[in-house]
């Protein structure tokens, strides 16, 4: 355990600390940034008002819009020019989220990563291999700054080049692997086309998130590499990873609940939902400087688990997520909206027709394909402008969502409706069951 | 005399049937396919053809849901014997001129090939061959 004197504590315990870090938070913010003051005087709501933790019901809930419309530093607390770093959210599009820290953020952030990282197991002897991106998104760094608190030897590897990876897994021999858990299990499916055999591989623990996964996964990785799984849980605009983690139980994900009050409400009537009941994460920042967040609905479906962990924690745990609220869909770790598609047709004229994403898992790494309902102006008698047309639709699309989608013309009304709805989305990636 | 002949193209996707269903549409509307050609890539054909009635194949299958163009192409005969492309393709490569896609079928009856060329640009194919290739017209595909 990193931080036992936190981590320990007990559930009044913890009730208590988040009581009092919950009311500066929200006088703190109520002063300082001009959105939330609004927010709380349209519902004639002063910080003073809210005297216990139920009381956190009376505030408005904050969403990505807010970010959106207070786009850049709107949300922010304090100047940029008393920032130590700015991420952004993983959505690549120009929409993207901006957050920032303040040194202070960025130490409590570390500490939370090395306890994610110690609740699983890790400790100062492991070499850590780093597979997450290093940049805009909160994964690499945030997991680098952790480790290397918690006194681990660091490999920021950052992604992609799988035979490099796998080189310097064979090589360095890390006993910790970071990563998402698709890419973890195609690095899995290399390693053993190289013939490599489990004796061999030094890894013993992963780390994995940045998409949600299911049990069978974890069953997955377990039996093709010689380590535990764990999942981490985090999002960017409330901090990244380090909100919340698997300890060696693997039974939910400790909420590190000193920092950061999370709530489940039901997420078309907004009121809370009962103990142990599924519903929309809401989480509170109780200690962040640079960016207090008050009631960011996550849209991610989960439930809270209060009870005391065989581990020793009263922290509450979050199951993993097993939807979304909103119809956002993760593919290879990037939010991508149905809209941005539609968004990305309506940019080629003629193009704008029914479509339908499907997402499958090929060799452990996400597919996703778009199928595109076939109309005379995208449709050519020649081959050569036929692929140009494609090639236009698959280009537009990386440049709004910043992934690459397979293409695929379908013939019109081909494509299944929903009770009169568009089924914009198919996943086949059996990810929950 | 009209030189260019009227193709339909039909957007094919490559499911079961499909194909099938163009040529029962065209059965029930009495249209006879006089040269045809499947192109296909991974995902979908392009069925191009040529028919006694064009216009109405065009309804037909638009009716039908069906994605269909109308283009236009060159035709014409070919002595059915061992070089007879090649001659043929020789005068086309001496116009510099570059050819999209082609096709071909073999006229039992009077035993030559028909061969069915689509070049970038028809009006400019026809300028540069007109003296030297006698292209077939429309009538030629409506004769049964």
């Amino acid at each position: 355990m990193f931080q036992p004197e936190f981590e320990l504590l007990n559930r009044d315990q913890i009730e208590q600390l988040q009581l009092e870090r919950l009311q500066k938070t929200i006088q703190y913010a109520y002063e300082n940034v001009r959105a939330y003051k609004e927010k709380l005087n349209s519902v004639k709501i002063k910080p003073q008002d809210i005297k216990s933790l139920d009381d956190i019901v009376k505030l408005p809930f904050t969403t990505k819009e807010d970010f959106r419309q207070n786009y850049p530093y709107g949300m922010f607390a304090l100047n940029v020019k008393s920032l130590a770093r700015i991420h952004a959210s993983s959505g690549t599009t120009g929409k993207s989220t901006i957050v920032g820290y303040t040194k202070k953020d960025l130490d409590t952030w570390s500490n939370l990563v090395a306890r994610l990282a110690a609740c699983a197991g890790v400790c100062s002897d492991d070499i850590v291999h780093i597979a997450f991106g290093y940049g805009l998104f909160t994964g690499g760094f945030g997991l680098h700054y952790g480790l290397e608190k918690l006194g681990a030897t660091v490999i920021p590897v950052s992604s992609g080049n799988t035979k490099r990876q796998i080189q310097l897994i064979m090589d360095l021999k890390p006993t910790v692997l970071v990563s998402t858990p698709s890419y973890a299990l195609h690095i899995a499916e290399s390693l053993k086309k190289e013939g490599v055999r489990q004796n061999d591989i030094s890894l013993r623990i992963g780390l994995f998130g940045a998409e949600p996964w299911s049990d069978q996964m974890r069953k997955k990785l377990q039996q093709s590499l010689p380590i535990k799984a764990y999942d981490n849980y985090g999002l960017s605009e409330v901090m990244g990873p380090g909100v919340s983690a698997e300890c060696i139980y693997q039974n939910g994900m400790h909420v590190f609940e000193d920092h950061f009050y999370a709530e489940i409400v039901d997420s078309k009537t907004l009121t809370p939902v009962k103990d142990g009941e599924y519903g929309e994460l809401v989480i509170t920042t109780l200690t962040k400087e640079a960016l207090p967040v008050i009631r960011y609905r996550t849209k991610d479906i989960t439930k809270l688990d209060k009870s005391k962990c065989a581990c020793g924690r009263h922290m509450a745990r979050i199951s993993k997520p097993i939807g979304r609220s909103d119809d956002m869909i993760i593919i290879r770790g990037v939010n991508v909206f149905p809209t941005q598609i539609e968004e990305a047709l309506f940019n080629i004229e003629g193009v704008m027709s029914a479509y339908q994403i499907v997402l499958e898992r090929e060799k452990a790494l996400d597919k996703a394909t778009l199928l595109v309902e076939v109309n005379e102006n995208i449709f050519f008698d020649e081959m050569k402008q036929q692929r140009l047309m494609l090639e236009k639709i698959k280009h537009e699309l990386k440049t709004i969502l910043g992934i690459e989608l397979e293409v695929k013309l379908v013939e019109p009304y081909s494509l299944e409706l929903s009770v009169g709805k568009a089924k914009r989305v198919i996943d086949k990636r059996n990810l929950y069951i | 005399m009209d030189y260019k002949i009227t193709q339909i193209s039909v957007f094919i996707e490559n499911k079961k049937g499909r194909f099938y269903n163009v040529t029962k549409i065209l059965k029930e509307n009495n249209i006879n396919i006089r040269a045809l050609n499947l192109a296909d890539t991974n995902d979908f054909g392009i069925l191009r053809f040529c028919v006694d009635k064009p216009e109405a194949a065009y309804e037909a299958l638009k009716k039908e849901h069906f994605i269909v163009k109308k283009n236009e192409i060159l035709a014409t005969l070919m002595e059915d014997r061992p070089g007879g492309l090649m001659d043929l393709l020789k005068i086309v490569n001496e116009a510099d001129l570059n050819i999209e896609y082609v096709y071909t079928f073999v006229n039992a009856k009077d035993s030559h090939a028909v061969i069915l060329f689509k070049f970038e640009s028809i009006d400019e194919a026809y300028e540069k061959l007109k003296n030297k290739i006698h292209f077939l017209d429309q009538q030629y595909f409506m004769q049964n």
